[in-house]
């Protein structure tokens, strides 16, 4: 049961073949056999996934109209408040908090009945693309165990990939959701700016953060992504607006007519053959199904990496500030007569990890009086001129596309001692974010090479978040029909304990 | 080729609040000049007239009519809380001794 999708196995609960608390310990058993290798989770919460499940069973049982992902598990990127389980944000500043409240993307999925495994791991505070900046040691792609599944919410992205999840939930402030979706070779979405109420993730990079969907599939995605969007008055930046019909687009998967941009800039020079190999063959499917490829020109996305890695720390380092020793979280060196000043600086040195002091530092200085404009206001500028570029590009396109990144999965500890080889890795999904578009990474097959997952892009403007799964789905049936079975049946059998 | 020195690193440290070890100090000014280098490319684009954009939403203050709604009781609101004391979060001295 664990290796269908979620729409088959919310069939199965529909018709009674399975309950819902079957289905969630066929899940916490595939976890206890396999998560000793790949940890992608930091807390598996087995009592209340199951008392959940419980609860939905009772209400199918009793005939009540539950959502179409109701008793279906999930697994949790830990940058989200959940009410009593342990979040960290893979900080040691955040080890043992326990949050008094529900984040709305949590309530939400409570609502409709999804089952809640556990957090997954993530890069601290979702900075990094590796997860091995995790305060807790970092996770390993089931496809090369040896190698990253990309991040920050690489733990999200392995857990579904090594099936010990159908879906899960991550954050993309840079990327963070579609780089490691592309490198696990399963479909991830970063929703538009504003779509998923930002309330209760914790926050890093406020104008850039927003959290969205993994699954194994568009469809499954696309249910995912209905569940979790929508208007929050707890969220003042949330988008008062309908939710993209984006199941129909996922259903329809119709490109014909369509108009799909390839960005000039987001190929070439620094991107591994295999990926543009594989780039080229999705391009032909869907010129094949009907669509019109065209080439789109984004010369401020050169500036893109640039822009970003000052405005993301600028903001980190004026968020962060609320980890200050007082309210909640870690403290240390409050002994006798200690000043405050002395305490907070004590605790974020102990609970910080060097990236994140890394880019608090850097944000403290582009934002410094004498840098300001320099660093912090130009970078503003400049994410106006990508604006206009995505503006411009889609007039003449329906969606834009590249490659998701640039190489396949790397190796643990390859990138770990230079940030920027790191960075780099970022290069083609940063823009959607400084935009506040949305876009979605889609397996696109193995690259040759080295026989790792190779993710497409697809990227929409605010609110037709549609078009993703309209384009996605499309492609993916192609290359479904292509390859005979799903890629993950490609990717290697774990080796369990049991 | 940008660069930082120790000191520099170690004043913004301290206005950051983050101690930090002299080896972190160090490391952090070796690769500052690195990230600098490539963050200052933004300097290199003419941003004559182009305006600067904060966020990628026209924000507007957002008011609500002043009535009460549930909130976190004060034992919810102080749960995490490293000290406490008479339903308040106890926070170490924050005045010189001389004040």
């Amino acid at each position: 049961m664990i290796n269908k999708t979620a729409v088959e196995m919310a069939e199965a609960l529909t018709k009674g073949e399975t309950s819902s608390v079957e289905l969630t310990q066929s899940h916490l058993d595939r976890i206890a056999d396999v998560d000793g290798q790949v940890k992608a989770f930091l807390h598996v919460d087995a009592d209340g996934a199951l008392a959940q499940a419980k609860d939905v069973d009772a209400k199918l049982k009793a005939g009540e109209k539950l959502s179409p992902l109701a008793g279906i598990p999930l697994a949790l990127k830990d940058i989200l408040a959940q009410k009593g389980v342990p979040t960290t944000a893979g900080s040691k500043i955040l080890e043992g908090w326990r949050p008094p409240y529900d984040s709305t993307v949590v309530a939400k999925l409570k609502a409709a009945g999804v089952v809640i495994l556990g957090k997954t791991n993530m890069d601290e505070f979702a900075m990094g693309s590796s997860t091995e900046n995790s305060g807790y040691g970092p996770t390993f792609n089931p496809w090369d165990l040896a190698r990253t599944p990309g991040g920050s919410s690489g733990g999200s992205a392995a857990a579904v990939s090594a099936f010990e999840a159908p879906l899960a939930i991550g954050s993309d402030t840079g990327g963070s959701i579609r780089q490691p979706a592309a490198l696990t070779g399963i479909v991830g979405v970063r929703p538009t700016y504003g779509a998923v109420s930002r309330y209760g993730l914790i926050a890093y990079s406020s104008s850039l953060d927003q959290a969205g969907p993994f699954g194994r599939t568009v469809l499954d995605t696309a249910l995912l992504h209905e569940v979790m969007a929508g208007h929050d008055a707890h969220d003042a930046t949330s988008i008062n607006a309908p939710v993209p019909a984006v199941v129909a687009a996922a259903k329809s998967g119709d490109v014909k007519g369509m108009k799909i941009g390839v960005i000039k800039q987001l190929q070439g020079e620094g991107y591994q053959k295999g990926v543009l190999t594989r780039f080229n063959e999705s391009l032909d499917a869907l010129a094949a199904l009907g669509a019109e490829i065209i080439e789109v020109d984004c010369p401020s996305f050169e500036y893109a990496l640039s822009a970003y890695y000052l405005i993301a720390p600028s903001e980190c380092s004026s968020n962060l500030a609320r980890f200050d020793a007082m309210r909640y979280g870690l403290r240390t060196g409050d002994v006798n007569g200690a000043s405050a000043e002395a305490v907070m600086s004590a605790t974020r040195d102990a609970g910080f990890g060097r990236e994140v002091k890394r880019r608090i530092i850097l944000g403290t200085y582009a934002l410094s009086s004498g840098y300001y404009d320099a660093y912090y206001g130009s970078a503003q500028k400049i994410r106006t001129l990508i604006i206009q570029d995505y503006a411009k590009a889609f007039t003449q396109a329906d969606v834009l596309v590249s490659p998701t990144a640039p190489t396949t999965a790397y190796k643990i500890g390859e990138k770990v001692d230079d940030p920027m080889a790191m960075y780099l890795g970022d290069v083609a999904t940063i823009p959607v974010n400084l935009a506040g578009i949305c876009g979605m990474s889609l397996p696109a097959g193995l690259a040759e090479e080295d026989g790792l997952p190779v993710g497409f892009q697809i990227m929409a403007p605010a609110m037709q978040d549609q078009r993703l799964y309209q384009a996605g789905a499309a492609l993916e049936a192609s290359l479904l029909a292509k390859w005979g079975a799903p890629i993950l049946s490609k990717a290697p059998v774990l080796k369990g304990v049991k | 080729m940008s660069s930082l020195s120790r000191d520099e690193v170690a004043k913004l440290a301290g206005l950051a609040r983050i101690e930090m070890t002299e080896a972190e100090l160090v490391e952090l000014a070796s690769q500052f000049g690195m990230i600098l280098d490539a963050v200052a490319r933004v300097q290199e684009v003419d941003l004559t007239g182009v305006k600067a954009t904060s966020h990628p939403q026209p924000l507007e203050n957002i008011a609500r009519t002043d009535v009460v709604v549930p909130s976190l009781s004060p034992d919810e609101a102080l749960s995490g809380a490293p000290a406490q004391e008479e339903q308040r979060f106890r926070v170490p001295q924050i005045l010189g001794e001389a004040e």
